[in-house]
């Protein structure tokens, strides 16, 4: 079912600047994607609008992830990346909103999808990215006591914090010696 | 204990010629082993693996068990949920650093004598994913005793490993 | 020495009982662990606690070649590395702007048709097992040992396969390939009929799967749900029928859907969902085999690799090899999210290219991790062994959960 991007495109730029003017940043269309840019501060406002709009009825949150665009001298830093799917009207679009560096801090779309629920921690976890009023949040993927956000840019590919887990070299009571397992430095260490 | 002229082993307190149930028949054919030999063979040939799927490896380590390769044939087909009474730990899959501290648990809580096999490239020394997250080989928790290579290995490769464990038991000495 | 942990948890009520379950069980589909809240065996909450096989794909992503990556994504939903191997390339392929040959396409349609197939087997026989029906599992493996001999005799490998590249694939298929899955396609169906006919009217495994983890389908929805998961509670979302790629379109196919939305719903659509894609593969097949004189790759040397036979002939095709496989070929910026339908649900890979031959940032929406935020709304009021059919139901890869 072919969507006519064009027309949901004049479409969302007619409803969503009459709602927020100026803080709609861009609308466009590019390898046959809707990108909108929103300003940070109302992305609860503008993901509610899309949910509910008659018109628009993004009823799925398939995926929130964000980009580091620090490696290409971008600013700002962190791009906020909400994709969306309507089961009703079979369109897709993608809306983001940019955080910088100084202020980590997006307000959470939980309360539109509760899908953005681990979507978001994950992002939080992966990125450190704190997104406002979410329920729970709390690293997912890596140990709770994990330093870092790995998939920063200037998070290096082998870790940066040396061994996470370390068994004791000793032999326990009534083991035999050949028992005792080989400890091995990481390759990140050396 | 001495072996009687009828070919049976009279238990001590048994009067001659007396039928007793006690009273063991050795048949010609025989064969005498010492005691090691025969607890090695027991041991090597009753491998119990607990279940240690850690990701890609397991589909393979499940597809050895099933119908086409048949693990049952070399005695080690019954897959133990709990590690007390298990044998062998196939380590099937990759470590992460935040698996392993239950990896080396299980392999505390088996009963020794315990082994391990490290299936498969990550498990073995990380394989493909030399970063933050995993861990460099599952002999940096455990002692390993046979590594199959591969990512993930073969059925057969699998079974070979076993073999080559049954050898390796067989010359681990018993007492 | 690892450091004691405590999980936090509100105290409502003095009774509820604490249970881990995981992330070593044999009914959690690898390293799941969900804790749970239990008054007497019935669920209060289950929280699920993931990254026991995080092997940070989406970091090796940045510092692979766009070709290095495709096996890693192999290893993500294990199952059916076909069909992430198809989502990959088909997205690195959109940022190119590229398009495949019609052969092409109806190879990869066939492929991920087998792919879904073999995944929803191990489903079948891993969820039958837990629920304690052990022919089930031998039954299926047999079925998937011959799709395992497909994709051998195609590219090499018996699952994680590798086989899909940038505007093509790695080899092309041959006759007595083709004869091969029409053998095994002829078969499969009385199989499948086997499978039904143990399950459907089996009055353990019903007991265990009807009215047991419903959802319905606006929760579904508001939970992100996809496949199996979401049709299952009648909500028709199927991305190969409403938003088609590759020759879905042009095949004759149904989108399985029941309304249920309980653990029975969700065995009925992936039962019929196998029916669906024997259909699709048996249209494929004979597509590809109308089509068997034209090429399969796409003529372009800076992108795909040449016929290694060729390689060790022509100078040209060795230099083109040896700059393919040194450096890769570059992707204009772009960014891109390219979905397709999963056997777990919609898998979407999110590109972001900055011109160079390594992805700036790849994101991988999968399925199963989504699929999993629904276990605790499915799981709050049934008792801990409905836990197992619920996780089953769902069917968690967690190679593509944590990934």
């Amino acid at each position: 079912m072919a969507v006519d991007l064009e027309k949901l495109k004049e479409e969302l730029r007619n409803k969503m600047s009459e709602f927020f003017g100026e803080k709609i940043k861009d609308i466009t269309i590019s390898h046959d994607e809707l990108v909108m840019e929103v300003e940070k501060d109302i992305i609860v406002e503008v993901c509610m609008k899309l949910r509910d709009d008659p018109s628009f009825q993004f009823d799925l949150l398939s995926y929130v992830t964000a980009v580091d665009y620090s490696a290409l001298g971008r600013e700002p830093r962190y791009g906020v990346i909400y994709q969306l799917y309507s089961v009703q009207k079979t369109h897709r679009m993608r809306v983001k909103a940019y955080v910088t560096e100084d202020d980590l801090i997006i307000d959470t779309v939980y309360s539109v999808w509760k899908t953005a629920d681990w979507l978001e921690r994950e992002t939080y976890d992966m990125f450190g990215i704190i997104f406002r009023n979410h329920p729970d949040l709390r690293r997912i993927l890596m140990p709770e006591d994990w330093e870092g956000h790995p998939l920063r840019k200037d998070f290096p590919l082998g870790g940066v914090k040396s061994f996470y887990f370390k068994r004791s070299t000793e032999p326990r009571a009534g083991e035999p010696k050949n028992l005792v397992p080989r400890i091995r430095e990481q390759l990140s260490d050396i | 204990m001495e072996l009687t002229k009828g070919g049976s082993i009279a238990i001590p307190g048994t009067k001659e010629g007396e039928t007793d149930y006690l009273t063991l028949q050795t048949p010609e054919n025989a064969l005498t082993k010492t005691l090691s030999d025969a607890i090695q063979y027991a041991r090597r040939n009753s491998i119990w693996p607990v279940m240690m799927g850690l990701s890609c490896c397991a589909i393979e380590m499940m597809a050895t068990a099933a119908a086409r390769f048949d693990l049952s044939r070399f005695g080690s087909e019954v897959f133990r949920p709990s590690p007390r009474q298990a044998d062998l730990m196939i380590v099937a899959g990759t470590v992460t650093k935040k698996m392993a501290p239950v990896v080396g648990r299980i392999y505390d809580k088996m009963a020794a004598p315990k082994w391990v096999i490290a299936m498969g490239a990550c498990s073995s020394c990380g394989g493909m994913y030399n970063v933050y997250s995993v861990l460099q080989g599952v002999d940096e928790i455990v002692p390993v005793d046979i590594y199959v290579p591969g990512c993930p290995p073969r059925p057969e490769a699998l079974i070979y490993g076993i073999m080559q464990l049954q050898k390796k038991i067989g010359r681990e000495p018993v007492f | 020495m690892a450091t004691k942990r405590t999980i936090e948890m509100p105290v409502e009520s003095i009774e509820s009982m604490t249970l881990n379950m995981g992330p070593q069980h044999p009914s959690t589909h690898g390293v799941l662990r969900v804790v749970l809240h239990l008054d007497g065996e019935v669920v209060e909450r289950a929280i699920c606690h993931l990254g026991y096989l995080h092997r940070a794909k989406e970091k090796h992503a940045e510092h692979k070649t766009y070709h290095q990556f495709i096996p890693y994504t192999d290893r993500m939903d294990y199952l059916a590395p076909m069909s992430n191997n198809t989502g990959y390339v088909m997205a690195v392929e959109k940022a190119l702007g590229l398009e495949v040959t019609q052969r092409c396409v109806y190879l990869r349609t066939l492929l991920c048709e087998l792919a879904r197939i073999s995944g929803h087997l191990l489903w079948l026989g891993t969820g039958a097992l837990e629920l304690g029906a052990m022919t089930v599992f031998l039954w299926s493996f047999t079925q998937r040992e011959k799709i395992y001999d497909i994709f051998e005799w195609i590219c090499g490998a018996r699952f994680t396969v590798s086989y899909m590249r940038v505007g093509g694939m790695s080899r092309e298929d041959y006759p007595e390939w083709r004869r091969m899955v029409r053998e095994f396609l002829d078969q499969y169906m009385a199989a499948h009929r086997e499978f039904e006919t143990m399950l459907n009217g089996n009055e353990i495994f019903l007991s265990r799967v009807v009215d047991v983890g419903t959802i319905n389908g606006k929760d579904a929805l508001q939970l992100g749900l996809t496949g199996p998961a979401l049709r299952g509670s009648g909500i028709n979302y199927d991305a190969r029928k409403h938003t088609p790629y590759l020759a879905y379109e042009e095949f004759d196919w149904e989108v399985a859907v029941e309304d249920r939305g309980d653990c029975m719903a969700r065995y009925l659509v992936r039962m019929k969902e196998m029916e669906e894609s024997w259909k699709i593969a048996c249209q494929a097949l004979e597509a590809l085999e109308k089509t068997q004189n034209e090429r399969c790759n796409i003529d372009n040397p800076k992108i795909i690799f040449p016929p290694k036979e060729n390689v060790k002939r022509s100078m040209e095709d060795l230099i083109h090899h040896f700059l393919l496989a040194s450096e890769g070929f570059k992707v204009p910026p772009a960014e891109v999210y390219q979905a397709i339908e999963g056997p777990k649900g919609e898998l979407g890979f999110f590109l972001v290219s900055d011109g160079g031959p390594k992805a700036y940032r790849l994101g991988v929406r999968s399925p199963s991790f989504i699929n999993l935020q629904g276990l605790e709304k499915m799981s709050i009021g049934y008792t801990i062994s409905d836990v197992v059919a619920i996780i089953a139901s769902l069917d968690p890869v967690m190679g593509e959960v944590d990934r």
